[in-house]
């Protein structure tokens, strides 16, 4: 009996409520396995939108996304960080894998050229990773970037303040990110392709194995890191 | 040996209709004896019952709105060369046949283009695009061809015996004879070349000069005739007059598109790559508007500096009409033609200097760079704005933030619930911008990571990054 229910939930047709949705779409992994196992296909989308709410600046946000753009940096693919709200530091960057060489930097002038400059580093199809901090957005606006980063193939990757959240995005995917007390992060899965997930997931940014160079000291280690380390060396 | 004949009768007037696509009409004048004639004309015009030799006041009587311009030997000095220079993909023998008409030899490079008509064919379409109509003949012999160029006959002719048949019914006035001489070979009756051949040698040397009869044997091949190549000028500095002044970034962009190609062409000759261009708008009255192109690498394509220039003129505002524009290449570097990689690794590059490139252009070109880390202790000069694509410097093993503030910011030490340090630096004591500081990471209420010091000499704490 139990067989045979299997057997039927192995139809293509069939989709359980718990699973994220399994893509045709090119992922590309966090480099965190807890973060993979939830994200429809088992990484950040290519050709959409992602969209990350920090309550503040500087609880880890950027070490989310550092496995993966060292990751594109090594492929020799080029990103790019639209308006950028304060300097991007190289030493650090370095530090954590990601090669400058394909780095693109522009801060634009005014708002409007900021999402200009975001829409076409997406629809280029020459960044795979467009990372943007953008003023005043609107639905229309989102939707561009939205279609930019489907027809550009690019993993476009919003930042916003987690007021935003009630409000309605056509990005694939939205987290909000909170710091909790022993320097993880929780991360909230707002929304995703596949289903609602009602619990954060707890992620370690400073765990991947090139950033460590880049941890702060005040972060303590995770007890796997710990006896990785201990085996290792 | 074949000589393809290009004879671009229309040159005087093309100089300056194939700026725009001119719908009026329009002649060309020049001053003969002391009145002003007009030399050629559109079709429009012609229709209009306008002929070449009319005068110019009785034309613009026939025809109201005729536009009439001077004649420009220089624009179409400037203009042949450039066809010249075009003409070089064909073939590497190309030579000026003045004021008018250009020569190839063809017959060495036959086989390359597959036959004659593989080349005629790129030929007909590249000439329509810059806006130039022509009529061609191919012979033997480089006079041979063009006389029956002159006479509009568009044939192609391999044997010399049958050159020779096709030159004897040609009109004496061809030839390129003082005007005396024409009017001395109608007088004794020869009105064709077939006419001249059989007159007696002696008495037409005796008569007319030895230059006739060595034209008419160098056009039948029985005398040597050795032309020099052409070779493309070290700069291109290419002026195209519009024939009504235009406004509209459209108008100047179908003008631009006309004189692509011949730098196309000319790169191509001289295997280069421009990596400055510029264009620019000539006004009346007031000054020159200057539109200069960067490209990250040097290029080739036309397209893309079209895809460019397309961009750039739409970000610009023109303060007046233009009549004249110049496309001037400012930096011309070496460039071998590159093989086409067949991975994806070498389009994805490529396209990626394309975007920096439109980047710039709405940005500015300090808006858009690279970063790069630098061997420097002081932790603001340890990140550098660079170009692109450069190589990166030694990465740094100690432990910094994501974020650097570009101004550090004062803040009080209560603020922050923990803090891990000292990493003391102190630097640049050589060059007067000398730091003296203790870094510790601390955290704050809210649970941000921040990258704080403490000045040596006051004693106050600054935020300097986040560990974002």
């Amino acid at each position: 009996m139990k067989a045979s229910l299997e057997s039927v939930l192995q139809h293509p047709g069939i989709w359980r409520g718990d699973q994220a949705a399994q893509t045709d779409e090119e992922v590309l992994p966090t480099g965190f396995a807890e973060l993979d196992s939830k994200l429809p296909g088992g990484g950040w989308p290519r050709g959409a939108l992602t969209e990350i709410l920090v309550g503040r600046e500087g609880i880890g946000e950027l070490q989310l996304l550092l496995p993966a753009l060292a990751r594109i940096s090594e492929q020799r693919a080029w990103q790019a960080w639209v308006a950028p709200p304060h300097l991007p530091y190289a030493p650090a960057l370095a530090a954590a894998g990601v090669q400058l060489k394909h780095l693109l930097v522009a801060e634009p002038q005014s708002p409007e050229d900021a999402w200009w400059t975001a829409e076409q580093a997406l629809r280029s199809g020459a960044c795979h990773a467009v990372l943007a901090w953008l003023k005043t957005p609107d639905e229309r606006r989102m939707r561009r970037l939205q279609l930019g980063a489907e027809s550009g193939r690019a993993w476009g990757v919003l930042f916003r303040s987690a007021n935003a959240a009630p409000e309605r995005s056509p990005a694939a995917l939205r987290l909000r990110l909170e710091a909790i007390a022993d320097g993880r992060l929780a991360v909230h899965i707002l929304k995703r392709r596949g289903g609602y997930v009602s619990r954060p997931v707890m992620v370690d940014p400073y765990q991947s194995h090139s950033c460590r160079a880049n941890r702060p000291s005040g972060a303590p280690l995770s007890v796997v890191q710990l006896t990785r380390d201990a085996a290792t060396g | 040996m074949l000589w393809l004949a290009l004879r671009f009768s229309q040159l005087s007037l093309e100089v300056f209709s194939r700026g725009v696509e001119l719908t009026g009409s329009l002649a060309v004048s020049e001053k003969v004896g002391n009145r002003l004639r007009v030399t050629s004309c559109n079709a429009a015009a012609s229709t209009a019952g306008v002929h070449p030799g009319m005068a110019v006041s009785a034309a613009q009587a026939l025809v109201p709105g005729l536009i009439v311009r001077p004649r420009d030997r220089a624009a179409e000095q400037e203009s042949l060369a450039g066809l010249a220079t075009w003409a070089g993909r064909f073939t590497p023998a190309v030579s000026l046949q003045p004021p008018d008409g250009l020569l190839l030899e063809i017959g060495s490079c036959l086989s390359l283009h597959r036959g004659l008509k593989n080349l005629l064919k790129p030929m007909r379409s590249g000439l329509r695009e810059m806006g130039y109509s022509y009529t061609h003949a191919c012979a033997p012999t480089p006079h041979g061809a063009w006389l029956l160029a002159l006479e509009g006959m568009e044939v192609v002719i391999h044997e010399l015996a049958e050159l020779e048949q096709a030159l004897v019914a040609l009109p004496v006035n061809l030839l390129a004879q003082p005007a005396e001489t024409l009017v001395g070979l109608e007088m004794v009756g020869a009105h064709t070349l077939g006419d001249c051949l059989r007159l007696p040698r002696a008495g037409v040397a005796r008569r007319f000069g030895q230059a006739l009869l060595h034209e008419l044997d160098q056009a039948l091949g029985r005398l040597p005739d050795v032309r020099s190549c052409f070779v493309p000028p070290p700069s291109f500095l290419r002026r195209l007059e519009l024939p009504a002044p235009a406004h509209e970034a459209e108008a100047l962009l179908f003008a631009a598109h006309r004189l692509m190609p011949e730098l196309e062409h000319y790169l191509n000759l001289r295997q280069a790559g421009v990596q400055e261009l510029e264009l620019t708008c000539r006004h009346e009255k007031i000054a020159d508007t200057v539109l200069k192109l960067g490209f990250v690498q040097p290029i080739r394509a036309a397209e893309r500096m079209l895809l460019l220039l397309r961009e750039t003129l739409g970000r610009t505002a023109l303060p007046a009409a233009v009549h004249t524009i110049v496309l001037h290449a400012r930096l011309i570097v070496p460039l071998a033609a590159s093989n086409t990689d067949i991975f994806r690794d070498g389009v994805e590059a490529a396209d990626g200097n394309l975007l920096l490139e439109r980047l710039r252009i709405r940005l500015g070109k300090a808006a858009v760079y690279g970063i790069a880390p630098v061997a420097d202790h002081r932790p603001e000069r340890a990140s550098q704005h660079c170009e692109i694509g450069a190589d990166a410097g030694i990465p740094c093993t100690l432990q910094r933030p994501l974020w650097l503030l570009p101004q550090p910011l004062h803040c009080r030490e209560d603020r922050f619930v923990s803090k891990t340090g000292p990493e003391r630096i102190e630097s640049g004591w050589w060059d007067g911008m000398e730091v003296a500081r203790d870094y510790y990471v601390a955290q704050d209420r809210n649970g941000s990571r921040l990258w704080v010091y403490c000045e040596h000499s006051s004693g106050e704490w600054f935020v300097h990054g986040l560990f974002a």
